[in-house]
C-alpha cells in the first residue's frame, strides 16, 4: 500500500502549487468587477472548487496517499453536489 | 481455558482504584457501559418529563402547569430523548461494547478518543441541562430550534445549542472511531461480506455520523452568531431566510432519525436469527438495505417542511424520495419475517422485545407514508399525529430494540441472569401502555388537535385521558424491566458463555467478557 512509503512533495511543486492558488484568488477578486448576473455565485464556487481540490490534491496529500481515500472523498463531494442540488430545487422554483 | 486463572473485564484494575478503575479507563466495555448507565438515568428524567406532559393533559385547560412551563417541558424532553439518548442510544453503548468483540479486535481503533467523546457527551449534556437552571428561564422553542424564533426568544437558547453542539462533536467522533476501526481491526478473514449484521449497521450509522452531524454543528453556530452579531442568515428583517434553517437543521436531523434506527435494525437483525435458530434470510440484501437507508435517508429532509413555502419542484421531489426510503426499510422486515419462517422458534424476553419492535415500527413506517404524501402531510402537520407516528419510529423502534439488545447481550456483558417472568410482565405492561399512550394520539391528531400546547379543545378530551393512563402503564413495565435488570446484575444466577445459542464472535468467549477480549486474535474460516 502507498501509505507504506511515505511521499515528500518536492519545494517546486509546493511554490507551483502556491502560485496556482494565488493566480485563482486574483482571478475571484478580478471576476467581481464582472456584471455576469445569476452567473456571479457559480463562476466564484466554480474558482473556489478548483483551490480546494489543489489544497487537497497536494498541500494534503490525496494525490499521494491509497485510492480509498479518494474514494472516500469523492462519495463526501457527492453528497455535497447532491444536497446543494437538492436545496436549490426548492430555491429556483419559488414562486416570486 | 482455565477458569482459574480467568479475569473478566469488572475484576480488571489496571493499576487504578475505585472510582477511576471506571472514569479513566479506555476499554471499549468500560465506556459503553458509562453510556449505558448514563443513557439510563437520562431516560428516566426524560420519561419524568414525558409522564408530566401527559399528566398536563388529561384534561382540558390547566392542570398541573401552565403554558410557559409546558413548553420549557417539552423542549428538555426532546433534547434529552434525541441528543442524549436516542442518537448515542445504541452506537455508545452497545456499539462500543460490542463492535470490536463482534469483529475480532481487542478494542476500537482510538481508545483514547473513545474516553475523550464520552466526556465530551457528559460536558455536552451537563451544559444543555443546565438552560433549564440559569436566569432566562428554559428554552421554549422545542428540540428543533426553529429560526426565527429561536435567536429571539429570552430564554436561555445559548446553553441550550452550545449543548447540542457539543454533542455533535461527541458523535463524530465516535463514528470515525468506529469506521476506522472496521476498516482496520477486522480479524483474519472476516470479510466485509462476513461481517454481521450489527457492525454493518453501525458502519453505516458512523457514515452518517461522520457526514451530516458537522451540518447541523454549524447551523447551530450560525444561530448562536444570529442571536448575538444579527449577521442575517435567518432573519427576513436583515434579508435571511427563515426556511434557510429549517433545510440546514433538517439535513442533519433526518439523517439523524437513520443514526437512531440503524443500529436498532443491527441489533433485531442479530435476534430475529438466534432465537428462531436459523441463519439470517437474504444476509446480502440485508447489507445493501442498510447502507441503502444510510445512503437515500441524507435525501429525504425536506418532507419536514411541506408546510413552510417550498416550491411545488422541492415538493414533489423529496416526497418521491421519502417513499423510496421505504423500500429498503421494507426489505428488512420481509427478511426477518422470512429469517422467522419455518425457523425453531424460541420465545425469550429478546425475541418478544424484537417481535414488538418489528410491529411498532411497521406502524410508524406506515404512517410515515401519511407523511411523506405532501397532500395528506397537509392536513396532518403540527398535530399528534406526528408525535404519534414519530414515537412509534424512536421509541418503538430503537426503544425496544434497545431493551432487546439489553436482554440480549445482558449474560454476556454482566455473565449473569435476569429472572423471566419479571421481564416478561415488565415487557408485557411496556407494550401494551406504550399502544395506549401513542396510538390515540393518532386519532385526535387525524381529529385536527395540534402538537405542542398545554391545553385543548374539550371534544379531544377522553382520548388525552386515555393516552395519559397508558403513559402511567408504560412507566411501571419501564420500572419492573429496570428492577429486574438491576437486580439479575447484581445477584442474578450465573449464565452460561452462550445461553442463547448465538452464533457471532461475542458467544465464542467467556461472559463476562476478559479486558482484551480474545486470548488469540480468531480466524474466520
Amino acid at each position: 500500500m502507498s501509505e507504506d512509503k511515505p511521499h515528500i512533495s518536492s519545494y517546486a511543486s509546493s511554490i507551483w502549487i502556491l502560485l496556482a492558488l494565488l493566480l485563482l484568488t486574483i482571478a475571484t477578486v478580478s471576476v467581481t468587477s464582472v456584471n455576469l448576473g445569476p452567473l456571479s455565485v457559480s463562476v466564484a464556487m466554480f474558482i473556489a472548487s478548483m483551490k480546494a481540490t489543489l489544497v487537497l490534491l497536494y498541500f494534503m496529500h490525496l494525490k499521494f496517499d491509497h485510492k480509498i481515500y479518494r474514494l472516500m472523498m469523492t462519495i463526501v463531494l457527492l453528497l455535497f453536489f447532491a444536497i446543494i442540488i437538492l436545496t436549490f430545487l426548492d430555491y429556483s422554483f419559488r414562486i416570486k | 481455558m482455565s477458569t482459574d486463572n480467568y479475569v473478566n473485564f469488572f475484576q480488571e484494575k489496571q493499576g487504578r482504584k475505585g472510582i477511576w478503575t471506571w472514569l479513566l479507563s479506555t476499554d471499549h466495555k468500560r465506556i459503553g457501559l458509562m453510556y449505558l448507565y448514563s443513557i439510563m438515568i437520562l431516560f428516566m428524567v426524560g420519561l419524568t418529563l414525558g409522564i408530566l406532559m401527559k399528566l398536563e393533559l388529561i384534561a382540558p385547560g390547566r392542570t398541573i402547569m401552565g403554558p410557559q412551563t409546558y413548553n420549557g417541558i417539552f423542549t428538555l424532553h426532546g433534547i434529552i430523548m434525541i441528543f442524549l439518548i436516542v442518537i448515542p442510544g445504541l452506537p455508545a453503548t452497545f456499539g462500543n461494547f460490542f463492535l470490536p468483540i463482534m469483529i475480532g479486535a481487542k478494542d476500537v481503533s482510538f481508545p483514547k478518543l473513545n474516553l475523550f467523546s464520552f466526556y465530551l457527551y457528559i460536558l455536552g449534556a451537563l451544559v444543555a441541562t443546565t438552560s433549564q437552571f440559569l436566569p432566562g428561564g428554559p428554552p421554549d422553542t422545542g428540540w428543533t430550534f426553529y429560526a426565527p424564533y429561536s435567536f429571539k426568544t429570552s430564554t436561555n437558547m445559548f446553553p441550550a445549542v452550545l449543548g447540542a453542539f457539543i454533542l455533535g462533536f461527541s458523535s463524530i467522533l465516535t463514528g470515525l472511531n468506529f469506521i476506522v476501526t472496521i476498516h482496520r481491526l477486522r480479524c483474519p478473514g472476516m470479510k466485509f461480506m462476513k461481517m454481521p449484521m450489527f457492525p454493518w449497521t453501525l458502519y453505516g450509522t458512523a457514515w452518517i455520523q461522520l457526514l451530516a452531524t458537522p451540518i447541523v454543528g454549524i447551523t447551530l453556530l450560525m444561530v448562536i452568531a444570529e442571536r448575538f452579531f444579527h449577521i442575517g442568515f435567518f432573519d427576513p428583517a436583515l434579508g435571511g431566510d427563515p426556511v434557510l434553517y429549517q433545510h440546514l437543521f433538517w439535513i442533519y436531523s433526518h439523517p439523524a432519525v437513520y443514526i437512531m434506527i440503524l443500529p436498532a435494525m443491527g441489533a433485531i437483525s442479530e435476534i430475529i436469527p438466534t432465537f428462531s435458530r436459523k441463519g439470517i434470510f437474504g444476509y446480502n440484501a440485508l447489507v445493501v438495505s442498510t447502507m441503502a437507508i444510510a445512503i437515500v435517508g441524507y435525501f429525504v429532509w425536506a418532507h419536514h417542511m411541506f408546510t413552510s413555502g417550498l416550491s411545488m419542484v422541492a415538493q414533489f421531489t423529496f416526497s418521491l424520495l421519502t417513499f423510496l426510503v421505504a423500500i429498503p426499510s421494507a426489505i428488512k422486515v420481509f427478511n426477518w419475517v422470512a429469517t422467522m419462517y419455518k425457523g425453531s422458534i424460541n420465545v425469550q424476553v429478546p425475541f418478544l422485545w424484537a417481535l414488538s419492535f418489528i410491529f411498532l415500527f411497521m406502524i410508524g413506517g406506515f404512517t410515515g407514508l401519511v407523511l411523506g404524501a405532501v397532500a395528506t402531510d397537509i392536513h396532518v402537520h403540527n398535530t399528534s399525529f406526528v408525535v404519534a407516528h414519530f414515537h412509534y419510529i424512536i421509541f418503538g423502534g430503537m426503544g425496544f430494540a434497545f431493551f432487546a439488545a439489553m436482554h440480549y447481550w445482558f449474560p454476556k456483558i454482566y455473565g449473569k441472569m435476569y429472572s423471566k417472568t419479571p421481564a416478561i410482565v415488565g415487557w408485557a405492561l411496556f407494550f401494551i401502555g406504550f399502544n395506549i399512550l401513542y396510538f390515540p394520539m393518532f386519532i385526535l391528531g387525524l381529529q385536527g388537535m395540534p402538537r405542542r400546547y398545554y391545553d385543548y379543545l374539550p371534544k379531544y378530551a377522553s382520548l388525552n385521558a386515555v393516552s395519559t393512563i397508558g403513559s402511567w402503564i408504560l412507566a411501571i413495565g419501564f420500572l419492573i424491566v429496570v428492577i429486574n435488570l438491576i437486580r439479575g446484575a447484581i445477584k442474578g444466577p450465573k449464565a452460561e458463555a452462550n445461553p442463547w445459542e448465538g452464533k457471532t464472535l461475542e458467544w465464542t468467549i467467556p461472559s463476562p467478557p476478559s479486558l482484551e477480549n480474545f486470548e488469540e486474535i480468531p480466524e474466520i474460516s
